[in-house]
């Protein structure tokens, strides 16, 4: 795989020296240099907010630096729009992504054509199909976008970015949306772009990634460029020297053994003796699934039960259900021997069950508004904090000001939009909101996604101190290492059932792995 | 009952659903162009009085009918052009920006034609037919349909062409990037803004023939405040048809034939009150929209300004 | 996202103030208004030179009309009843994120069914009783004439802004249909509908002129602004309104509540009709329709749903109109000058406020 002495000394296809960007009150890029090269992987690793999306913002097209350049084969170039990006060879997969819901995949490849030519259908579709074969993708042409899973859209992109001659691939937090098996589907996928000779552009923020598919990494922190490792340095480590290494340059200091011990996910959950069944649901039918056969579970107090599965088995279906958001076609469900299952949300929430929704912003807040009002959102028109349906102002902002102690919300202030936080503080603000008061129950959908490494650890902590009080919990995570982590059983699912359950030992990992992908345990 | 579908009954309904129809088929289309770019164009009210206006002020001064439509296509763009600035451009809010342009449409226009012409009402001469030879000669059908001014020929045939560029045409395919998401037409290097200005254009260029269209052809007059709702008409043909200018048609000539229904009734000597006729094609909107109501979608980012790199 | 938030997203969002200056709160808003208003004043000025009349001559007689001269401040002051009550409708749609364009029909059904009902009222009842009894009439009829696209809406997902446009044709029409079929007054020859005699109709406020209606619509937009800003109901609605995925995972019944929010609009503008009829018209004429709720529409919106800054605009609006049709007769610019002097203070204030905004966004890091 690694055929590193070829590739060293080859002149760059991009080169960002001392490139700077600021914004109101930030200093967004600082004097960054930047050289990509043809037949590399380059890894841009930091926290949120390091400044790499206004690097790769510069680099694509959609802002320009204010001190700096960008030479591309040596030439002094301004980038000025994302046409002239594509035009240069340097095409972009976004974190999110950008293609056109509502055409097909062949239309999508025509978008930035000539206005006035036919988008010829039939051809686009077959060289998507040709360029596909040769990279061991299949996507169809005459889909609709909309249609298809994250992982597929994804893979037309690279494919279009492909189709329109790029020599230099950016893939922003690609991997973000991805369940694991599409994580590591993607790297080979860069590994084969790069043996063609691409020079290919990998951010994020996930050490294990950053190891297993980067040749060559650079870390950004605070806007500068605060160290990079050359692809034979690269070549030469072992895992745990790298993340050590590269934890250091990322927060500045030599990193806390528990920050390491997280990351790198050698910290396991001490065995609990198990409580009392605190839910439990028997033969649940959930709504748009095969109804044949129901879902039983039990979560003790102070369990963690992971629920493993690829994304879109009906794991969200499954906790909506649970929280009363989604009404169930047939079956149980028990909170603390109580039924539960034709109560509202609301009844379910003050008995105890509590729901912490992976759509942060859209579902689980109402961005425009207060901090202090989302920190409410569940109990409006309670008490104290309405009497008699009139709002009690004080009592609202004195319980978020505790809040926001108690959970490290970082914001402003309690009357802030919560939109405008970082999505750390919006995943605390969620955190705080569903586990003050009396939680008996909590379940979590994909607690840590989208999140930094601190932030990971903190919710992480947050998840089990909330167990050891007693919680029980229900892990829904794509991350099976985050399962690993914190779970004492794992149960996994697909389409919509479980397939298996299996304690939190020594082999889990495996046997997870093929009941998630369909083998049996 | 059978006296009723004379011959001379169903000529006129034909030829009043085609007359009241065509204002309202281009004003569906020009909205359509708008919508599909997401631009929820409210006022396209104005627009088309703006063109009414026009319309009728060139047509009258040259004596050409076809100077007249040019006239109505300007006075749509201005009106237009307004709304590209402010609410393509600026991104203001669609909702009040088409409100005001409509309002100061409806003032503006009946303000200049009582200076001009204080409170009388010259008629043009009536607008010469193109009668297509052959099929104008088929009984009934043959004089309402095939023996029209050629600009109905021309409207009709626009609904194809729009058909034909939707589908065909990598233009087609930025107007539904930029409804659905427009982030995704910037990235491919396709000008969000730009596109919708041309939408926008295009919709008042439309919506203003249309209302050249009823003040020229129609009316034979300019009346302040003649379009009398048929721009929200528009919108709502638009909204249902969604990407389907034939539907447009369909809808513009039922709304048509409803509104001429009162005077083709007098043909044949029936009277029923205007207002039980107008309620029909509204009636038989919402029975539609109770029915199939769940399809009623629109584009994705209809009524949202884009800023690029915000969120 | 789905079609439909993408519409919804395009409502406005609003938060609660933060803790700023009184300044900035007070005088920036004063501000933002009084700049568009004198910017109108020069740019129709120039308008007027241009038909060859003085904007001096002109200006004076709106102003002495609409707010010097006592009886044209009483008629603006009635004028604003209904427009008040209209600007409380659409404001708790709006901040429920429902775009309820029916407000016309709606008024104008609860107008033409009060216009019927009144005169009959009056003969068998005390006044007091029969006013209340229509203005509730009046408020069912509204409500009623929104249900279809209420449940279309809460139920189906169908775009309320078709629904209900289309609902506001249907309604004009058949409130026609009413007046001349039904309703008819035998008595006249014109088609209209009986009329309420003058002393049967809603009592002046004190010695004036003014409709007592001019309080209804006072308390409705204040009451609304305070039950959307400061209520469990009130919140509940606007979380709907700002984030609807939101509210069904907080557990509200989004459909219940958006039936609610149009019963409560459609009810206001009802009630608008009454008011209108029962203090000013007494009776209503064949084709008659005032379509306030379309000229409210950006009024409401530039007051950005906030209730006093409504009732400000409402105001201004109304010396306008009323000012308007005065300074028409006197200088012999046509009435119609008065929809162009809107539009252009409409256009103004809201680029003002973008202006503005521009401005915040660039200072605030």
């Amino acid at each position: 795989m690694d055929d590193v002495p070829q590739r060293r000394g080859k002149t760059p296809i991009v080169e960002m020296i001392g490139v700077s960007k600021r914004f109101p009150g930030v200093l967004a890029n600082d004097h960054v240099d930047l050289a990509i090269r043809a037949g590399e992987i380059h890894v841009l690793l930091g926290e949120n907010g390091a400044g790499k999306s206004t690097l790769i913002g510069m680099l694509c097209g959609l802002m320009q630096p204010d001190a700096g350049e960008i030479r591309i084969d040596g030439q002094p170039r301004r980038i000025g729009s994302p046409r002239r990006a594509l035009d240069l060879g340097i095409g972009t997969v976004f974190q999110h992504v950008m293609l056109v819901p509502a055409l097909t995949v062949a239309e999508n490849m025509a978008l930035g054509k000539p206005w006035w030519r036919s988008p010829d259908r039939a051809a686009l579709g077959r060289r998507l199909v040709e360029i596909g074969r040769g990279l061991g993708l299949s996507v169809r042409p005459d889909a609709i976008t909309g249609t298809l899973s994250l992982g597929e859209q994804q893979q037309a992109e690279i494919l279009r970015a492909l189709m329109r001659g790029s020599r230099v691939l950016v893939l922003d937090e690609s991997t973000s949306m991805l369940t694991p098996k599409g994580a590591e589907e993607l790297g080979a996928l860069m590994r084969r772009l790069a043996d063609q000779g691409l020079a290919v552009v990998f951010i994020t923020h996930k050490l294990k990634e950053a190891f297993a598919f980067g040749d060559r990494i650079s870390v950004l922190r605070l806007g500068r460029k605060v160290g990079e490792i050359a692809p034979e340095r690269k070549a030469a480590m072992r895992e745990a020297d790298f993340t050590a290494d590269v934890l250091g340059l990322m927060f500045g200091t030599t990193a806390s053994p528990a920050v390491v011990a997280e990351e790198t996910g050698t910290a396991r959950a001490p065995r609990r003796a198990r409580g009392r069944e605190l839910l439990e649901v028997s033969d649940l039918a959930i709504d748009g699934y095969a109804a044949e056969p129901g879902i039983d579970l039990t979560v003790a107090e102070g369990e963690i039960l992971g629920l493993a599965g690829i994304d879109g088995n009906g794991q969200r279906e499954l906790a909506e259900t649970l929280a009363g958001q989604r009404a169930a076609t047939r079956g149980k469900i028990r909170l603390g021997r109580e039924a539960i299952e034709a109560l509202d949300v609301g009844t379910r929430r003050r008995r105890g069950l509590r729901y912490v929704t992976d759509d942060r912003l859209g579902e689980g807040t109402v961005g425009s508004f207060p901090v202090a009002t989302n920190l409410v959102l569940k109990e409006i028109g309670e008490a104290p904090y309405w009497r008699h349906g009139v709002e009690r102002p004080k009592a609202i902002a004195a319980h978020a000001r505790d809040l926001i102690d108690a959970f490290d919300i970082r914001t402003p202030g309690p009357a802030t939009p919560i939109a405008r936080l970082s999505g750390g503080n919006i995943q605390k603000a969620l955190l705080a909101r569903e586990l003050s008061g009396p939680a008996r129950v909590v379940v979590y959908a994909k607690p840590t996604y989208g999140l930094d490494v601190q932030n990971i650890v903190a919710t992480r902590r947050r998840i089990r101190q909330a167990a050891e009080r007693g919680v029980a919990t229900l892990l829904i995570s794509t991350d099976l290492e985050e399962l690993i982590e914190l779970s004492d059983r794992i149960v996994v699912m697909a389409h919509g059932r479980l397939v298996g359950m299996v304690e939190n030992d020594a082999a889990a990992r495996e046997r997870v792995g093929a009941l998630m992908v369909g083998a049996g345990a | 009952m059978e006296h009723l579908f004379t011959q001379a009954f169903l000529t006129a309904l034909i030829l009043g659903a085609l007359t009241a129809g065509i204002p309202l088929l281009l004003a569906g289309l020009g909205e359509q162009i708008s919508e599909q770019a997401g631009v929820l164009n409210i006022g396209i009210e104005g627009m088309m009085l703006s063109g009414a206006y026009l319309g009728f002020l060139v047509a009258y001064r040259t004596g050409s009918i076809w100077l007249g439509f040019g006239g109505g296509a300007l006075g749509g763009m201005l009106v237009a052009a307004v709304m590209v600035l402010l609410c393509v451009r600026l991104g203001l809010s669609q909702i009040v920006i088409g409100i005001a342009l409509t309002i100061g449409a409806e003032g503006m226009t009946a303000l200049l034609h009582q200076f001009q012409f204080s409170q009388s009402y010259p008629r043009l001469p009536g607008v010469a037919t193109l009668p297509i030879p052959g099929l104008s000669d088929i009984p009934v059908i043959g004089p309402a349909l095939f023996n029209r001014p050629a600009i109905v020929y021309i409207a009709v045939a626009l609904v194809f062409v729009l058909a034909a560029l939707y589908r065909f045409t990598n233009l087609g395919l930025n107007l539904k990037a930029a409804g659905d998401k427009p982030a995704a037409l910037d990235a491919a290097g396709v000008d969000v803004v730009r596109t919708r200005a041309v939408a926008v254009l295009s919709t008042g260029i439309l919506a203003g023939i249309g209302g050249a269209f009823l003040a020229d052809v129609g009316a034979g007059l300019f009346i302040p405040f003649m379009t009398n709702g048929a721009g929200f008409i528009g919108i709502v043909l638009a909204m249902l048809a969604r990407g389907r200018p034939l539907y447009v048609l369909l809808g513009a000539l039922l709304f048509g034939a409803c509104l001429s229904m009162t005077t083709a009734l007098q043909v044949a000597g029936v009277d029923i009150p205007t207002d039980v006729i107008q309620m029909l094609p509204f009636a038989a909107v919402m029975a539609v929209l109770i029915a199939f109501g769940r399809r009623a979608s629109l584009p994705a980012a209809l009524g949202l300004p884009y800023v690029r790199g915000a969120r | 996202m789905s079609a439909e938030a993408g519409v919804e997203a395009a409502r406005p969002a609003h938060a609660a103030p933060t803790g700023v200056a009184a300044w900035s709160r007070w005088l920036r808003p004063v501000l933002l208004s009084l700049g568009p208003i004198l910017a109108t004043l020069l740019f129709s000025g120039a308008l007027l030179l241009a038909f060859g009349v003085s904007p001096i001559d002109y200006y004076q007689a709106v102003l002495h009309r609409g707010i010097v001269s006592p009886s044209g401040l009483q008629e603006v002051l009635t004028r604003m009843a209904p427009l008040l009550l209209v600007a409380a409708s659409l404001t708790v749609a709006f901040r429920a994120g429902i775009w309820n364009l029916g407000g016309d029909g709606q008024f104008l059904l609860a107008a033409v069914v009060v216009a019927a009902t009144a005169p009959l009222l009056v003969t068998h009842m005390p006044d007091w009783l029969a006013l209340a009894l229509c203005m509730a009439l009046a408020a069912g009829v509204g409500a009623l004439w929104s249900l279809v696209p209420a449940l279309l809406r809460a139920y189906q997902g169908v775009n309320e802004i078709i629904t209900t446009l289309m609902m506001t044709f249907l309604g004009v029409s058949f409130a026609n249909v009413l007046v001349k079929l039904v309703f008819l007054d035998p008595a006249t020859t014109v088609p209209q509908t009986r009329t309420l005699p003058v002393d049967d109709r809603l009592p002046h406020l004190f010695d004036t002129r003014i409709s007592s209606g001019l309080v209804v619509g006072l308390v409705a937009v204040i009451l609304v602004h305070l039950v959307m800003t400061r209520t469990a109901f009130g919140l509940r609605l606007r979380v709907v309104g700002a984030n609807a995925r939101a509210a069904m995972h907080a557990g509200l019944p989004v459909p219940r509540l958006t039936v609610a929010v149009f019963a409560l609009s459609a009810a206001l503008a009802g009630l608008a009709g009454a008011v209108e009829i029962l203090g000013v018209e007494g009776n209503v004429r064949a084709d008659w329709n005032p379509a306030f709720s379309l000229t409210v529409v950006p009024l409401v919106f530039l007051a950005r749903f906030n209730g006093y800054a409504t009732i400000l605009f409402v105001f201004l609006f109304s010396v306008l109109s009323i000012g308007g049709e005065s300074a028409a007769r006197l200088t012999g610019v046509p009435n119609f000058f008065t929809l162009v002097l809107v539009a252009i203070l409409l256009l103004l204030l809201a680029v003002a406020e973008y202006a503005d905004h521009r401005h915040r966004e660039r200072t605030r890091a």
